[in-house]
C-alpha cells in the first residue's frame, strides 16, 4: 500500500493520466501541489505570465491535439484570472482541467487572503466542478474530473483544492482509479437507428440538399467519416467557424463556412436547401441569422451529442441525439448499395451553387496596388502559400479573425484554433504557445490584431523562458477593425474608441525579449518578409504588417434578415 | 403552461445551486421550489413548478438531465398527478372575525394549530389554487403572515421516480 499526501496524489495522478503540460502559476494556496510538481520530472509544468494565458495555452493545446488541457492556479486572484478562459472553452465545448487552490477548509466563508468562492463564480461556464473535502478522494475525482471534461459533449471541469487537502504531513493510501463511476452520467455512445434511417431516406430524395457542420464533428474526429460520407452522396457542405477543416476545403464539394462572414455560396446554399443535415453543429445566432427567416424551405436533419442543443434555437425535424463519428458511420453503411433518387434535380442545385460562386469570383475584395499599403486578405493569402496551408493557425478575435477564416484554406481538421463562442481578444497567442510547445516540428501561425495582441503579450516572456517558435502576424491597422466597421456602419463613421493611439514600437518591444521582429509598409515588401519568418521554424518571430484600416469583411449578413441577405462590398448587397 | 418537475439529485453541497442558477443563467422561471432528502440519504428530490411553452420545458428538462447532479427527472404534468402545498397562515380572529374564521377553516378542512386571544394561526394543505382561495378568503378579517413551502407532488398509479 503507498501512503501519499494530496499534494503528492496529485502530481502521481497526472502522471499517471499521460498528462505531459500543465500551464500555471504558482501561489499560497497551490504551494504545496508545486512542491509536489518540483519532485517529479514527468509532468512538465509552464509557467506562464498571466493565469488567462495558461487556460488558453492549455485550450490551444487541447483544440490541436484532441486531448484534454490542463490548468493549475492559486486562490482568489489566480482563478479568477483563469476565469475568461474557463468561459472560452466552455463555449467552444473544450475538454479542459482546472485545479484550483483554495485557502484552508477552516477559513472558507471568512474572506480569508486570497479567498474566492471559484466554484461559485465559475458555475455557469464549466461542465461540472468539484470541491475536495478530504484528501483521500483527490484520485477518484481527478478522475472524474478528466473522464467529464473529455467524454461526451467536452468542456471544462473546476477543481477546488484547499490547501490542508495537500498538506505533506498527512498521508492516505493512493491507487490510480482505472474508471470514473458516476450514476447520473451516461453519453450516449450511438445514435437511434430508426431516426438515422429515417435521415439517410430524406437524404436519398433530397433535391437540394446541403451539409452544415460544426466542432462536434472536429472534437468528436469524425473528420474522416464526414469526408467519406460526403464523397459518396456528392452533396454541397458547409462548415461554422468551429467545424472548418473538417471536410477539405480545397474539394470542390466544399463550399467554405456560413453565416455572418460566412461565403456568399454557403448562405444562399442554406436559404435554398430542400434539407439541411446538421452534424454537430448548434444553430447559434452568428449562423442563422434572424430565426423566423432562417431556411424556409428546408427540413432539418440534427445530429448532436447534446440534446439540449437540439430544437434549443431552429426546431429539427429529424432530430439524432448521438456521437458523430458513430451517427455517421451508421448512416454511411445504410447508403451501401442505394442510389440517389434524384440526381437530375442534384445536378440542377449544383448549377445553381456554381452560379453562386461564379457571381462573387475576383470580387471578393480589391486588392492593394503597387506600393501601395497591403490588404489584409492578401496577407493571410501570402501565409497560406509560405506554409502550404499546412500551418496550424490560431486567431485573436475581430476582423483578422474573418480574414484568416476566409482565406487561409484549411484541408484537415484541428488546425484552425479560434475563440468562435465566446470571441475571447488575447487567446490567439498562448494558444499558439500551447500548441507550439506541444507540437514543436510543426508550424504554429498567430494571426493577431495590435488590439488583441497587447491583452496577452505578456507571454512574451513564456516563450522565452520555454521556448516557441510561434509566428505571429499581426495585422495592423492601428484600430479596432471589426468595432470600427460596426461604427462604419452603424453610427456614421464615428469611431468612438476604436482607433488605437500611442502604439508601441513592436520591433522594440519584441527585441527586448529577444526576439525578432520584421516590419512590413507596403506589398513589395511582404514575400521577402515571409521568408525571413519562415526560415526558421524553431524562432519566435514577430511580423508586423500595415493594413488598410477601411477595408470591411464582406460578406456580412444583414441583421434581422434571412440567411440570404448579405452586404457583399461597400456598395453591393443581396 | 405551468408544470410540475421533480427531480431526484445527488445530496452533495453546490447541487442545489446548480439547479437554481440553471433557471436564472438560462433565463427559466421558478414559481415555486422545494427540497429534500429522501430516504435514500444520498439523494435530495427538488420540486419545482415553472411557466413556459412547449419549446421551454423541452429545454428546462434536457439542461436539467445535463447537470451532472440530477440522477433522474419527471414532469409530473405530463401524466395524472398528485400536487400538495402546505402553508401556515397567521390570521387576525378578533370578536366576531373570531367565528368568521373558525367557520372559514373548517370549509377549507383547514387546521387551527394555535391560538392566542387575537390570533390564529391556520395549517391548510392542498393544491396551489385552494391556497390561494382560502387567502383571498381570509384577506378581508386581515392576514398576519403567510409561509408556504412550495408545490411537491407525486405521479398517480404505478409510476415511480427512484433509481
Amino acid at each position: 500500500m503507498e501512503l501519499l499526501s494530496g499534494a503528492d496524489m496529485i502530481a502521481r495522478f497526472l502522471q499517471d493520466e499521460g498528462v505531459e503540460y500543465i500551464y500555471g502559476y504558482p501561489g499560497g494556496a497551490a504551494l504545496h501541489i508545486y512542491d509536489a510538481l518540483f519532485r517529479q520530472d514527468k509532468v512538465k509544468h509552464i509557467l506562464v505570465r498571466h493565469e488567462q494565458a495558461a487556460t488558453h495555452a492549455a485550450d490551444g493545446y487541447a483544440r490541436a491535439s484532441g486531448k484534454p488541457g490542463t490548468v493549475l492556479v492559486t486562490s482568489g486572484p489566480g482563478a479568477t484570472n483563469a476565469v475568461t478562459g474557463i468561459a472560452t472553452a466552455y463555449m467552444d465545448s473544450i475538454p479542459m482541467v482546472v485545479l484550483c487552490g483554495q485557502v484552508m477548509s477552516h477559513l472558507i466563508g471568512e474572506d480569508a487572503f486570497q479567498e474566492t468562492d471559484i466554484v461559485g463564480v465559475t458555475r455557469p461556464i464549466v461542465k461540472h466542478s468539484f470541491s475536495i473535502r478530504h484528501p483521500s478522494e483527490i484520485p477518484e475525482v481527478l478522475k472524474k474530473a478528466y473522464y467529464l471534461a473529455s467524454t461526451g459533449r467536452p468542456g471544462p471541469v473546476v477543481v477546488d483544492i484547499p490547501k490542508d487537502m495537500t498538506a505533506p504531513t498527512e498521508r492516505y493510501e493512493y491507487i490510480y482509479p482505472k474508471k470514473a463511476k458516476l450514476r447520473s452520467y451516461n453519453p450516449v455512445t450511438r445514435g437511434h437507428t430508426g431516426q438515422i434511417k429515417k435521415a439517410v431516406e430524406m437524404m436519398l430524395k433530397a433535391r437540394r440538399p446541403v451539409f452544415y457542420t460544426g466542432g462536434g464533428v472536429v472534437t468528436g474526429e469524425a473528420s474522416d467519416g464526414l469526408t467519406d460520407l460526403v464523397k459518396r452522396l456528392g452533396f454541397p457542405i458547409t462548415t461554422t467557424l468551429m467545424g472548418i477543416g473538417a471536410f477539405p476545403q480545397s474539394d470542390d464539394q466544399s463550399l467554405g463556412w456560413l453565416g455572418m462572414h460566412g461565403s456568399y455560396e454557403s448562405n444562399m446554399a442554406m436559404h435554398h436547401a430542400d434539407l439541411i443535415i446538421a452534424i454537430g453543429a448548434r444553430f447559434d445566432d452568428r449562423v442563422t441569422n434572424n430565426i423566423s427567416k432562417f431556411c424556409p424551405t428546408a427540413k432539418i436533419v440534427h445530429v448532436d451529442i447534446d440534446p439540449s442543443s437540439i430544437s434549443k434555437t431552429v426546431r429539427a425535424d429529424v432530430p439524432i441525439v448521438g456521437p458523430a463519428a458513430s451517427v455517421i458511420n451508421e448512416m454511411i453503411s445504410l447508403l451501401q448499395g442505394r442510389e440517389i433518387v434524384s440526381s437530375e434535380a442534384l445536378a440542377e442545385w449544383w448549377q445553381s451553387i456554381d452560379g453562386w460562386r461564379e457571381e462573387r469570383r475576383g470580387k471578393l475584395y480589391e486588392p492593394s496596388a503597387a506600393g501601395e499599403v497591403l490588404k489584409p486578405q492578401e496577407v493571410i493569402e501570402a501565409v497560406c502559400r509560405a506554409t502550404h496551408g499546412q500551418a496550424y493557425v490560431t486567431t485573436d478575435v475581430g476582423q483578422h479573425q474573418m480574414f484568416a477564416a476566409q482565406y487561409y484554406k484549411f484541408d484537415k481538421p484541428n488546425r484552425f484554433v479560434t475563440s468562435g463562442g465566446l470571441g475571447t481578444m488575447g487567446f490567439g497567442f498562448p494558444a499558439a504557445m500551447g500548441i507550439k510547445q506541444n507540437f514543436p516540428d510543426e508550424q504554429v501561425v498567430c494571426f493577431t490584431g495590435e488590439g488583441s495582441f497587447q491583452m496577452m503579450m505578456q507571454e512574451l516572456s513564456t516563450c522565452k523562458q520555454f521556448g516557441g517558435g510561434v509566428k505571429i502576424i499581426n495585422l495592423n491597422n492601428a484600430s479596432l477593425g471589426m468595432v470600427r466597421q460596426w461604427q462604419d456602419l452603424n453610427y456614421k463613421s464615428r469611431h468612438a474608441h476604436s482607433y488605437m493611439e500611442s502604439l508601441p514600437d513592436f520591433q522594440k518591444l519584441i527585441e527586448a525579449y529577444g526576439f525578432t521582429a520584421l516590419k512590413v509598409q507596403t506589398r513589395e515588401e511582404l514575400e521577402s518578409a515571409l521568408e525571413k519568418t519562415f526560415a526558421d521554424n524553431d524562432e519566435l518571430v514577430f511580423l508586423d504588417v500595415a493594413v488598410d484600416p477601411h477595408e470591411h469583411v464582406y460578406p456580412m449578413q444583414v441583421p434581422l434578415g434571412a440567411m440570404r441577405d448579405m452586404l457583399l462590398s461597400k456598395t453591393e448587397r443581396t | 403552461m405551468r408544470h410540475i418537475i421533480s427531480i431526484l439529485m445527488e445530496n452533495e453541497p453546490g447541487a442545489l445551486s446548480r439547479v437554481v442558477g440553471l433557471f436564472s443563467q438560462r433565463n427559466f422561471n421558478i414559481e415555486t421550489l422545494n427540497v429534500a432528502p429522501t430516504e435514500d440519504e444520498t439523494l435530495s428530490r427538488l420540486t419545482v413548478t415553472t411557466v413556459g411553452d412547449d419549446r421551454v420545458i423541452e429545454q428546462i428538462t434536457k439542461h436539467l438531465n445535463k447537470l451532472i447532479d440530477v440522477v433522474k427527472l419527471v414532469d409530473l404534468t405530463e401524466g395524472s398527478h398528485i400536487e400538495r402545498e402546505l402553508m401556515l397562515v397567521k390570521v387576525k380572529a378578533l370578536g366576531a372575525a373570531r367565528d368568521e374564521v373558525k367557520r372559514t377553516v373548517d370549509i377549507f378542512r383547514a387546521q387551527i394549530v394555535d391560538v392566542t386571544p387575537s390570533q390564529y394561526t391556520v395549517q391548510i394543505t392542498g393544491d396551489a389554487g385552494k391556497l390561494d382561495a382560502f387567502l383571498e378568503a381570509m384577506s378581508p378579517v386581515g392576514l398576519l403572515e403567510v409561509a408556504r413551502t412550495g408545490v411537491s407532488g407525486i405521479a398517480r398509479g404505478d409510476k415511480v421516480l427512484s433509481l
